[in-house]
C-alpha cells in the first residue's frame, strides 16, 4: 500500500468536496494500492495539520479554518513547511494574473511535489512554464477539473485517444450560460429574468460577468489549446463574444428552423461565440450540462457530456487525477 | 437538361403523389426526391426538393400543372445553388437597412438570401432575423458568411452562424 500525503490549498466549495470525496472513497481507493491521506488544509486563516489525515467530521461543518487552524502559516509557506507528496490547489481563480494559485503551483512543483488543480487562472496565464517546471522537477501537473468539471476530456484524449491527431474540440464549457440559454428558449424568459433565476438557484454568481461574457469559456479554450494542441495561446488571443445580446425571440426563431443557440468554445480556432447548433446534434444538451465534440483523424468525432461544475463533481475529477499520477507507468519507471 | 425544383406541400395524404404526376405527364425523368418532413416551414408546409431531367420547353407546363394541383413552387430552374447555410442576426436588423444587408449577399451573383423570417418584439428593442443563404459552392458560402460578419460589425448586429459552417 502506497501512502499519498496530500496538502489541500484552498478551502472553498471545491476544497470541501475534495475532503469529503477522499473520506467517502478512501477504502475503495485502497484497491488501487493507494492510501490517500489529506494531511493539511490551508486557507487565508492558516493551516490545519494532522499527520494521520484530516477527517472532515472533525471540522463540524466549518466553512473556513478561522479558529480551527493549528498552524499560523498560509500559501507558499504552508506548501514548504508541510511534509507532503502532492498539493491539491483549489484557491479562487484569476485569469489575469493567475494569483495566488500560480505562486502556489510554482512553489509545489519546485519542491518536487505533484500538483492537481481545478484552478484555471494559473494554467491560462502560464501553462507552458508550469509544464516545464513540472518536468524539470520530475513531477506531474494534472488539471482535468479545469475544463468541463467532471466530464473526462483531457484524460480521454491523452489516454484513450492516444495515436489520434486531434483536429478540433468544440463544445459548451460553461454550465451557467447553458442554463440561461436553455431557460430563455424553453420558458421564453428574457435574458435578465433567466439570469436572476440562475442566481437564485446558485447556478450564476452575484457578478455573472465571468460566465456570461464568455471569459470562463475562453480560459478553458486557452487551456485546451496549450495542453492538447501544443500552442502557446494567451487569453488575449481568443476572440470572445458572450451571450448577453441573445434574445428569447432569436432562440425561438432558431428553434422553429431546427436550431438551438449555444455558447460554443472552439479550439484550435480560439473562438468563443454564440452559434446555431442543430437540435439533433450531440452538442444540443440543455440545463447546466457541459459537452465537447472531439474531431479526430482515426476515431471520427467523439462527444462527451457531463456536469461541468459542483463541489463533489469537481472533487471527483481531482481524485481521478491523483490516482492516475500514481498508477501511470511514467512514475513507476 | 437537368433541373431542380423546390416545392412546398400541404401535410395531408396524397400530396407527394400529386406533386410527381406532372413529371410523368411531361416525360420528366426524376433523379431524386427529398422530402423534408422534419423541416416544416412556419406555414406548416413540408419542403420537397426534386431533381429531374426534362426538355426545357416543358418546364413551364410542369409548373402550371403543379400550381393547378395546389402545390406551391418556390423555385424552379437550373440547379445552380447547391449549398446552403442558415444564419441568425440579432440587433436593430430592420433600422440598419435590412434591404441593404440582403443586397450585399444577393449582389455577389454567387449567393442569394432565399428565406427570411423576422421577429420584432417592440420599438427600440433588438429584433431577430433568420435567413437562409444559398450559394453555388462551399467556398461561396464561406465568402457570404464573411460578408455578413463584416456587415454585422458595421451595423452592430450579432451574427450567429451554424456550427457546421465552421468546417467550410
Amino acid at each position: 500500500m502506497r501512502e499519498v500525503r496530500i496538502s489541500l490549498v484552498g478551502f472553498g466549495i471545491v476544497g470541501h468536496g475534495v475532503l469529503e470525496v477522499v473520506r467517502r472513497k478512501r477504502e475503495l481507493l485502497k484497491k488501487t494500492g493507494l492510501d490517500l491521506k489529506v494531511v493539511s488544509v490551508t486557507d487565508i486563516n492558516g493551516t490545519l495539520y494532522d499527520q494521520n489525515g484530516i477527517d472532515p467530521q472533525m471540522l463540524h461543518g466549518a466553512r473556513t479554518l478561522e479558529g480551527i487552524a493549528n498552524m499560523d502559516i498560509i500559501g507558499k509557506e504552508a506548501i514548504q513547511e508541510v511534509d507532503s507528496d502532492l498539493v491539491v490547489e483549489v484557491t479562487p481563480t484569476n485569469i489575469v494574473h493567475g494569483q495566488p494559485g500560480l505562486g502556489h503551483i510554482e512553489e509545489a512543483l519546485s519542491q518536487g511535489k505533484h500538483v492537481v488543480t481545478s484552478n484555471k487562472g494559473p494554467l491560462v496565464v502560464a501553462f507552458n512554464h508550469l509544464k516545464e517546471l513540472a518536468q524539470e522537477n520530475g513531477v506531474m501537473l494534472k488539471y482535468e477539473a479545469t475544463v468541463g468539471g467532471t466530464m473526462p476530456l483531457i484524460s480521454l484524449i491523452e489516454k484513450n485517444l492516444v495515436g489520434n491527431d486531434i483536429r478540433s474540440i468544440r463544445g459548451i464549457f460553461n454550465g451557467t450560460c447553458n442554463y440561461i440559454l436553455t431557460r430563455m428558449m424553453e420558458e421564453k424568459y428574457t435574458y435578465s429574468y433567466a439570469l436572476t433565476e440562475a442566481q437564485e438557484l446558485g447556478i450564476a454568481e452575484a457578478d455573472p460577468t465571468y460566465d456570461v461574457d464568455g471569459i470562463d469559456t475562453a480560459g478553458k479554450v486557452v487551456i485546451l489549446a496549450n495542453s492538447i494542441f501544443g500552442m502557446d495561446a494567451k487569453y488575449d488571443d481568443v476572440q470572445v463574444t458572450g451571450i448577453k445580446d441573445v434574445t428569447s425571440e432569436a432562440l425561438n426563431l432558431a428553434w422553429e428552423r431546427g436550431y438551438l443557440i449555444k455558447l460554443i468554445g472552439d479550439v484550435p480556432a480560439l473562438k468563443v461565440k454564440p452559434m446555431l447548433v442543430p437540435r439533433r446534434s450531440p452538442l444540443a444538451v440543455g440545463g447546466t450540462l457541459n459537452v465537447a465534440s472531439i474531431e479526430t483523424d482515426l476515431s471520427g468525432t467523439i462527444t462527451v457530456t457531463g456536469l461541468g461544475a459542483g463541489s463533489i463533481e469537481t472533487a471527483s475529477a481531482i481524485v481521478s487525477d491523483i490516482v492516475s499520477i500514481y498508477t501511470s507507468r511514467q512514475i513507476d519507471a | 437538361m437537368r433541373l431542380s425544383m423546390d416545392l412546398e406541400l400541404q401535410d395531408i395524404p396524397g400530396q407527394l403523389m400529386q406533386s410527381l404526376e406532372p413529371f410523368k405527364e411531361y416525360k420528366g425523368n426524376i433523379i431524386s426526391v427529398v422530402h423534408h418532413r422534419d423541416r416544416k416551414t412556419p406555414r406548416g408546409t413540408v419542403p420537397v426538393q426534386i431533381v429531374f431531367e426534362i426538355d426545357p420547353s416543358n418546364i413551364d407546363n410542369v409548373k402550371k400543372h403543379l400550381e393547378k394541383n395546389g402545390i406551391v413552387v418556390v423555385r424552379a430552374g437550373e440547379d445552380r445553388f447547391i449549398e446552403e447555410v442558415s444564419v441568425l442576426l440579432i440587433g436593430h436588423v430592420v433600422h440598419t437597412d435590412l434591404g441593404d444587408t440582403i443586397n450585399r449577399i444577393d449582389s455577389t451573383g454567387f449567393a442569394e438570401v432565399e428565406d427570411l423570417s423576422l421577429r420584432m418584439p417592440g420599438i427600440d428593442e433588438p429584433s431577430s432575423a433568420y435567413m437562409r443563404i444559398r450559394a453555388t459552392g462551399k467556398e461561396e458560402i464561406g465568402t457570404s458568411l464573411s460578408i455578413l460578419r463584416k456587415v454585422g460589425a458595421e451595423k452592430d448586429l450579432l451574427v450567429i452562424e451554424p456550427i457546421e459552417a465552421e468546417k467550410i
